[in-house]
C-alpha cells in the first residue's frame, strides 16, 4: 500500500472497547475502500463517506459533504433582510423554527427593537414544539438505523401532532416563515395554546412508551452502549454542540449558559446523561440526551402556557419595522438549536436594506467533523450507528 | 433402547395412532396417466410450488404488510381490491414486466445463477415436508438429513448473487450471510437431532406418526422431554437466522448494506429471492411443527366419548393443521422482524458460538440420557 494508515485506535477508543475488533496482524490483510453515500440510507441525505475497511473493521472514514450546498450565504446578500428567514428554513429543515429563530435575533440585535413579551413566549412555545418534533425524527432515524423499525412509526405518528400545530399556527407543515423580525407572521388562533397543553398531557406518556419501546431494549442498547465513544476534550476542541456536546458529559446548553429571549425566566435542566444505563459520550448516551430533552422541552411548554401574557387585540405585526435597514455593524447571535449551536454573523454596511455578509455557523457541520474520530477502529454497522447519534441534517451541513 | 432404532411401520399402525402415513394422496397422482403422459408425476413437484406461490403472495408478502401495519399503528393495503387483497398481484406483475437489468460489470453467469440457485435450495426441501399424512412429495428415510443439507445450497447461490454483482456492499452481504447461514446450522442440527432422537428416526413421516395419540397435544414431543422445548426456542432462533430474518438479516441490513447480496437485483429476480425467503421461512417453520409440534398431528384429545382427536384427524384435517402450525411460525417470525432491532455481525457470532451452541449441545446430552433411561 502506497499511504500508510494508522492502524491501532487510540488509547481512549481502547478503554472503551473499541479494540475488540482488531484481527490478529500477523494475518496480511489488504484494505478496501468503501464508498458509503451520497446514496446510502444511512447518510440520511447526501453524505459520502469513504471508508478504508479492514474486513469489515474501518480503519479510516473520510466524509465529504457539498453535495447540497445552496450558496446560502451569497443568496443572503442578495436579499432583503426579512426575505433571508425562509431560506434559513431550509438549512435545517427540520428544524425551522429554531434556526429562523437565531437569524432574527441577529437582526433584532443589529437593529436594537425590542421584541413584545407575548411574542417572546410565542417564539419559546414554536421552539421547543420544533425541538420535540427535531428530536423524535431524530430517535425514529436513530431506530432505523439500528435495525428497529416499528418505532419509527410510532414516533411518526405522534410527530404529526406537532406539525399539525404548526400547520394550523402559520400554514406550512415544515417551513414555516413564521418567526418574523420584531415579530410573528400569526397570532395564536383561538384555542391553540389549549390544544398545545392537550398535546403535552397526550405526548408525555408516549415518551415513556417510545422510551420503552426503543431505548430499553437490549439489543438496541448493545448496539449503541460504547460505540463512538466521545470524551469531553475532544467534543470540545472540535467544537461539538448541543446533544453531541452534552452527550460527552458537558453540560453547555445555550438556553441557560447564554441565556436569551425568555429561557432565564424559565425552569428547565441542561441534559446530561448520568451514565448509569450509557457510557458517558458513546451514542447511547447522545440518544438519552435526545429523549430526556424532550422531557425538558415538554416542561418548557407547560410553563410558558401557564406565563403567558393574555392580550386579546393582540398584533403579532406591532413592533415589525416597515423597513429595515440597520446602521452600519456587525452581530453575532447565537440560538441552541435541537443539533446543536446554531449562529449568525450578519455585516451591515449601512447603506443598503441587504445584508453585507451573512455567516451562518452550523451546529451538523461541526458536529459531523469528529467523525473520522469516532469512526476509526470500529465496524460498518458501528458507523452507521454512530453517524446515527451524531444526528445531521445536511441541508444544514452544506448550506 | 429405542436410541435410533427405526419404528416398525406395523407396530405403529397397531398403536393408538389413529391415521398411518400412507402417502395416498401421491400414490394416487403416480397412477394418474393422460394418454401415456405421467401427468400425475409431474403434478406432485407442482403442488409445492403452487403452493409457495399463493403462500408468498398472501400469507407472505399481503400477511407480512399487514402484521407489519397492525404492529406499526398503521393500516397496510388497502386500495387495490377488496382490503387490499390484489395488491400482491399487482406488484408480482410490476416485477414481471421489469426489464431484465445485468451490470454491464457483473460475472453474468453468477449474477443470473444466483437467484436461482437460492430458490431450488429453498424450494428443494419442500420434497420432505409432510403436508398431510397423505401427501409428501418424497418420505426419505433420511428426510430431515436432506431438508437440513438442501437448504445449505441456499448459502452457494447468495455468495453467487453477492460475487456477481461485482459491487462491495453486496459481496459484504454474501460473506455476512455465508458466515451466519453455516454457523447458525450447528445449533439448527443440534436442536433437530433432539427431535430426531427422540422419534427415533430420520423420515419426517415417522416423526410425526410417533407423536400422534388419543391425548392430542400430550403427545407431542415438546411435551414428552423436560429439554424438548429448549431445542425448539434453539432451533427456532436458529431458523431465524437462517432464513436471514429479523434480528438476525445482517446480511440485507436496509441501513447498513442497503439491501446486502440482492442490491442490484431487480424484476423477477429480486422475485426469485424473495419468494425463496418466504419458502424458507415457511420450510424451518413446518420442519420445527414436525419435529416438536406433532406435524399434522391435531392437538385436539380424546375426551370421554367426545372424541375430538379421532374426528379432527385424517388427510385433509392434516393438511389444515400443519398450515395453521407453519403459519402460525411464519408470523411469529414476522412479528419478531418487527419488534426487534438488528444484532451486530460479532454480536450475531456470540450468540451463536457462545450461547446457542453450548446450550444445544447440553440439550443433547440431556436429552439422550432421558431417551435412554427414562422414557
Amino acid at each position: 500500500m502506497a499511504e500508510t494508515l494508522e492502524y491501532a485506535p487510540k488509547t481512549r477508543l481502547s478503554q472503551a472497547g473499541a479494540d475488540r475488533y482488531i484481527v490478529e496482524k500477523e494475518i496480511e490483510t489488504e484494505y478496501m475502500t468503501l464508498n458509503m453515500g451520497p446514496q446510502h440510507p444511512a447518510t440520511h441525505g447526501v453524505l459520502r463517506v469513504e471508508l478504508v475497511t479492514d474486513g469489515e473493521v474501518v480503519v479510516k472514514a473520510t466524509p465529504y459533504m457539498g453535495y447540497l450546498h445552496r450558496c446560502f450565504e451569497k443568496h443572503a446578500e442578495a436579499l432583503d433582510y426579512q426575505q433571508v428567514i425562509p431560506y434559513t428554513d431550509r438549512m435545517d429543515y427540520l428544524s425551522a423554527m429554531c434556526t429562523e429563530h437565531a437569524y432574527v435575533m441577529a437582526i433584532e440585535k443589529l437593529l436594537n427593537i425590542e421584541v413584545p413579551r407575548r411574542i417572546e413566549f410565542m417564539r419559546v412555545i414554536v421552539v421547543e414544539l420544533q425541538r420535540i418534533a427535531s428530536h423524535q425524527v431524530a430517535i425514529a432515524t436513530y431506530g432505523l438505523d439500528i435495525g428497529a423499525f416499528t418505532p419509527f412509526l410510532h414516533i411518526m405518528r405522534d410527530r404529526e401532532h406537532i406539525l399539525t400545530l404548526l400547520e394550523w399556527l402559520c400554514g406550512a407543515r415544515m417551513l414555516y416563515n413564521y418567526i418574523w423580525v420584531g415579530g410573528v407572521s400569526h397570532n395564536f388562533p383561538p384555542k391553540f395554546k389549549q390544544r398545545v397543553a392537550e398535546f403535552v398531557k397526550y405526548y408525555r406518556p408516549k415518551v415513556d412508551e417510545m422510551m420503552a419501546l426503543l431505548t430499553e431494549n437490549k439489543l438496541f442498547i448493545e448496539r449503541t452502549r460504547g460505540v463512538g465513544v466521545l470524551p469531553a476534550d475532544v467534543a470540545i476542541n472540535y467544537g461539538c454542540s448541543g446533544p453531541m456536546l452534552r452527550g460527552s458529559g458537558v453540560k453547555w446548553d445555550l438556553r441557560k449558559n447564554d441565556p436569551y429571549s425568555i429561557y432565564p425566566e424559565l425552569e428547565f435542566d441542561a441534559v446530561v446523561p448520568d451514565g448509569k444505563l450509557s457510557i458517558i459520550g458513546d451514542s447511547l448516551s447522545r440518544h438519552l440526551v435526545r429523549c430526556y430533552e424532550i422531557y425538558e422541552s415538554l416542561k418548557i411548554i407547560e410553563q410558558c402556557i401557564d406565563k403567558m401574557p393574555e392580550d386579546p387585540n393582540f398584533d403579532p405585526h406591532a413592533a415589525v419595522p416597515k423597513r429595515i435597514k440597520p446602521p452600519a455593524g456587525e452581530v453575532y447571535a447565537r440560538g441552541e438549536n435541537p443539533r446543536g449551536e446554531v449562529g449568525f454573523y450578519v455585516i451591515s454596511d449601512g447603506k443598503g436594506t441587504k445584508p453585507f455578509r451573512c455567516k451562518a455557523r452550523s451546529g451538523c457541520f461541526v458536529n459531523l467533523s469528529v467523525l473520522p474520530e469516532l469512526a476509526k477502529g470500529n465496524l460498518i454497522s458501528d458507523v452507521v450507528a454512530i453517524l446515527g447519534s451524531v444526528d445531521i441534517v445536511l441541508g444544514e451541513v452544506d448550506r | 433402547m429405542r436410541l435410533f432404532a427405526t419404528i416398525a411401520p406395523d407396530a405403529l399402525a397397531a398403536s393408538a395412532a389413529p391415521v398411518a402415513a400412507d402417502n395416498a394422496w401421491v400414490k394416487a397422482l403416480e397412477s394418474f396417466e393422460v394418454a401415456g403422459v405421467p401427468v400425475g408425476v409431474w403434478a406432485i413437484p407442482a403442488i409445492p410450488l403452487v403452493f409457495i406461490a399463493v403462500y408468498a403472495l398472501y400469507v407472505g408478502v399481503y400477511g407480512e404488510r399487514k402484521v407489519s401495519a397492525f404492529i406499526q399503528d398503521r393500516i397496510g393495503p388497502n386500495e387495490t381490491g377488496k382490503w387490499g387483497l390484489l395488491q400482491t398481484i399487482a406488484d408480482i406483475l410490476k416485477l414481471i414486466q421489469k426489464e431484465d437489468v445485468v451490470p454491464a460489470a457483473a460475472d453474468k453467469p453468477l449474477f443470473v445463477l444466483g437467484p436461482l440457485i437460492v430458490f431450488v435450495g429453498a424450494f428443494a426441501a419442500f420434497a420432505v415436508l409432510p403436508f398431510s399424512s397423505a401427501f409428501i412429495g418424497a418420505d426419505l428415510n433420511v428426510g430431515v438429513f436432506y431438508a437440513v443439507s438442501i437448504v445449505s445450497v441456499e448459502a452457494v447461490g447468495i455468495l453467487m448473487c453477492g460475487w456477481g454483482s461485482n459491487n462491495k456492499w453486496s459481496l459484504f452481504g454474501a460473506v455476512r450471510s455465508v458466515a451466519q447461514v453455516v454457523s447458525y446450522e450447528i445449533p439448527a442440527s443440534i436442536s433437530i437431532l433432539v427431535g430426531v432422537m427422540m422419534a427415533g428416526s430420520l423420515s419426517m413421516q415417522k416423526i410425526v406418526m410417533s407423536q400422534s395419540g388419543e391425548y392430542g397435544i400430550l403427545h407431542y414431543a415438546v411435551f414428552q422431554s423436560p429439554v424438548a422445548w429448549l431445542a425448539m426456542i434453539i432451533y427456532f432462533i436458529s431458523a431465524l437466522a437462517e432464513c436471514n430474518r429479523a434480528p438476525f438479516d445482517i446480511p440485507e441490513a436496509e441501513s447498513e448494506l442497503v439491501s446486502g447480496y440482492f442490491t442490484e437485483y431487480g424484476g423477477m429476480k429480486f422475485a426469485m429471492i424473495f419468494l425463496a425467503e418466504y419458502a424458507s421461512m415457511f420450510m424451518t417453520s413446518v420442519i420445527l411443527s414436525v419435529l416438536f409440534l406433532g406435524g399434522w398431528n391435531s392437538p385436539l384429545p380424546n375426551i370421554g366419548p367426545v372424541a375430538l382427536n379421532d374426528w379432527t384427524n385424517g388427510p385433509v384435517w392434516g393438511a389444515f393443521w400443519i398450515m395453521l402450525k407453519g403459519f402460525f411460525f411464519v408470523i411469529v417470525m414476522m412479528w419478531v422482524r418487527w419488534t426487534l432491532p438488528r444484532f451486530r455481525v460479532d454480536q450475531l457470532m456470540y450468540l451463536c458460538w457462545k450461547v446457542l451452541t453450548p446450550f444445544a449441545l447440553l440439550t443433547f446430552a440431556f436429552a439422550a440420557v432421558w431417551e435412554l433411561y427414562v422414557r
